[in-house]
């Protein structure tokens, strides 16, 4: 331990360390055991492992945050609060679920390789930078190793088009926002001489509202951003991407992906930008809108359940994005809330996507779920429960996420707002349950319906953790409220 | 005429422009990919010219780090790239129809 690398530097590393040390030794132990099918089963048992070793360093930053303590390590570059400790839970949570649901899925689509477990841990290292970094060149780092990882997750399908396709439009718009928002980061260092966020957020209330460059660092950051959390008009690349990737990976990029990167713009508006909110708070109701709008709308008329969700998470960014728009202590926490109960509800109707995947059938159009109640009752009534969720319907955990953001809207006067976000969710419940009947149908069965489903030990204890949680948030919210409510306090 | 950061921040918006016109209008990836390399480039001048400005070196290490993440990231796309034409036997943006809403 040096002046450049104190203890204080390295508790905070830990996790980072971690997932980074058993991200490397997979790639390492892959090629040491060999390609044989038995063996790389301890590949996810190695992942698992670190995804436990890096739960037990958060769980230490957790205790001596509770503590009292000042977690900062490297001049102020990461910072450890309440806020990056949930965001960091979300992450190890959703990491986990995935290595349990991949082995089978991966074994069924003939790419089972040992870099996917490797991936999996390093894209998790470079959201624990998003969610921490409060240093520009931390955040752009952090940035391109998650999105690094997810272009070549997205395209692990090598041999099969549809994910070619995916990846390389995934990684064409991804490459372009990250450099608008590389852009925004030069304007920022610019106008403040400092890639320090605090530093930033000094500077720029100094510069005032109406300075040409505040302005256009503003608008090229939030293009990047906007970009990142697919919220529309710069949604494009999401229904291609979640299609066409492996389902696997389509639950990690929607739900861990899109969580790293609104804790990256809850960090951004609420810090160098705060005091800009009059500029901000306009174009950011305007993008909400539109992202309730065209995620809805187009949600209507898919057929395929990947892309549907895809549409439909870009109308739960709006919803997320008017939490902040509120702005005020509720609005926070709802945002807080909304992004811990997606990150349930959206990985466990995912999880039965994997699922409905054996031998030759894809299971991803909304024919395929027919008459899942009749031949599959358990997979089709947790289905039920996330769809309910999604759709917002109490008791489930869903309907607690826009309850807040509504009561959030409605506190701070903007009842225009919250009318038109309620009236969505009415159309949102239409092309739910357009899955649920197709579910619950009796006619036409689809072919392949005596095929057993690919419900392996991990799927369904995935399925059980996602499910239970769902609806004990949904019923029993206190805990979860307050864990997140304390979390933005600090 | 002294050169002053100003005509840096013209140049490099210029490039931004330049690369965004390229990402948005070319057909072929593999010029979209060097439109992309064109918007870091930017970012680079704006960090270096930045850098020059205050007298300090923060900017360009910066300019290091977005260096070598377009690399990376240049390394990837073409590897997909590369797994894609393979598959379909094109480069071009517009033949690559399959997913469609």
């Amino acid at each position: 331990m040096s002046e450049y690398y104190t203890s204080a530097d390295h508790f905070v590393l830990l996790p980072a360390i971690m997932l980074a040390l058993f991200g490397c030794a997979i790639l390492l132990f892959e090629f040491l055991i060999g390609a044989g099918a038995k063996q790389r089963r301890w590949l996810v048992v190695l992942g698992l492992a670190g995804l436990a070793f890096t739960g037990r360093a958060l769980w230490m930053q957790q205790a001596a945050l509770n503590a009292g303590a000042q977690l900062s390590a490297f001049k102020g570059a990461l910072l450890v609060d309440g806020f990056s400790l949930l965001f960091n839970w979300i992450f190890l949570f959703t990491s986990a679920i995935v290595l349990l649901i991949s082995y089978k899925y991966l074994e069924i689509e003939n790419e089972n390789h040992g870099e996917y477990y490797g991936l999996v841990l390093l894209a998790q290292c470079g959201m624990f930078f998003l969610a921490c970094g409060n240093d520009l060149v931390t955040i752009f780092i952090g940035l391109e190793l998650m999105a690094l990882g997810f272009y070549i997750m997205v395209g692990f399908l090598r041999n099969e088009r549809r994910s070619n396709e995916a990846a390389m439009k995934y990684l064409l718009l991804g490459a372009f926002s990250s450099g608008f928002l590389a852009f925004g980061f030069s304007l920022l260092y610019g106008l403040s001489g400092s890639t320090n966020l605090r530093d930033i957020a000094v500077a720029i209330s100094q510069r005032g509202a109406g300075d040409p460059l505040t302005f256009l660092a503003l608008a090229t950051t939030s293009v990047g951003l906007f970009f990142k959390i697919s919220a529309a008009p710069f949604h494009m690349w999401a229904p291609d991407a979640y299609e066409g990737a492996p389902t696997t990976v389509t639950a990690y990029l929607s739900v861990g992906s899109k969580a790293a990167s609104f804790a990256l713009l809850l960090r951004v508006f609420l810090g160098p930008f705060g005091d800009l909110r009059a500029m901000w708070q306009p174009l950011l109701i305007a993008v909400a809108l539109l992202s309730l709008l065209v995620g809805n709308l187009a949600a209507i008329s898919q057929t395929n359940v990947k892309r549907l969700l895809a549409y439909s998470g870009v109308s739960h960014a709006g919803y997320m994005m008017l939490g902040l728009v509120a702005g005020n202590q509720t609005g926070l926490q709802g945002v807080a809330v909304y992004i811990l109960v997606y990150t349930f509800m959206n990985l466990g109707a995912l999880l039965v996507i994997v699922a409905m995947r054996r031998e030759n059938i894809l299971g991803e159009d909304i024919d395929d779920l027919a008459g899942l109640m009749h031949h599959h009752p358990v997979y089709a009534i947790f289905m039920l429960v996330f769809l309910l969720s999604l759709a917002g319907i109490p008791p489930t955990a869903g309907f607690l996420g826009k309850y807040y953001i509504f009561l959030a809207l409605i506190e701070t006067g903007h009842y225009i707002l919250a009318v038109v976000a309620a009236l969505y969710v009415a159309v949102a419940v239409y092309y739910y349950f357009r899955i649920v009947r197709s579910m619950f149908s009796r006619e036409e069965a689809p072919a392949g319906v005596g095929i057993p489903l690919a419900g392996s030990l991990g799927v369904r204890v995935a399925l059980a953790v996602t499910g239970a949680l769902t609806l004990i948030i949904g019923i029993y919210p206190e805990p979860f409220l307050r864990f997140a409510g304390e979390s933005l306090m600090k | 005429m002294q050169i002053g950061t100003g005509h840096y921040l013209v140049l490099s918006t210029a490039l931004l422009l330049i690369g965004t016109l390229g990402v948005l209008t070319r057909r072929n990836i593999v010029i979209i990919l060097m439109s992309i390399e064109l918007i870091l480039n930017a970012v680079n001048l704006n960090l270096i010219a930045f850098s020059r400005h205050y007298g300090h070196v923060t900017g360009q290490i910066f300019a290091i780090f977005v260096i070598t993440a377009a690399v990376a990231e240049a390394a990837v796309g073409l590897g997909i790239l590369i797994a894609l034409f393979r598959n379909k036997g094109t480069v071009l943006a517009d033949e690559i129809d399959l997913l469609k809403w």
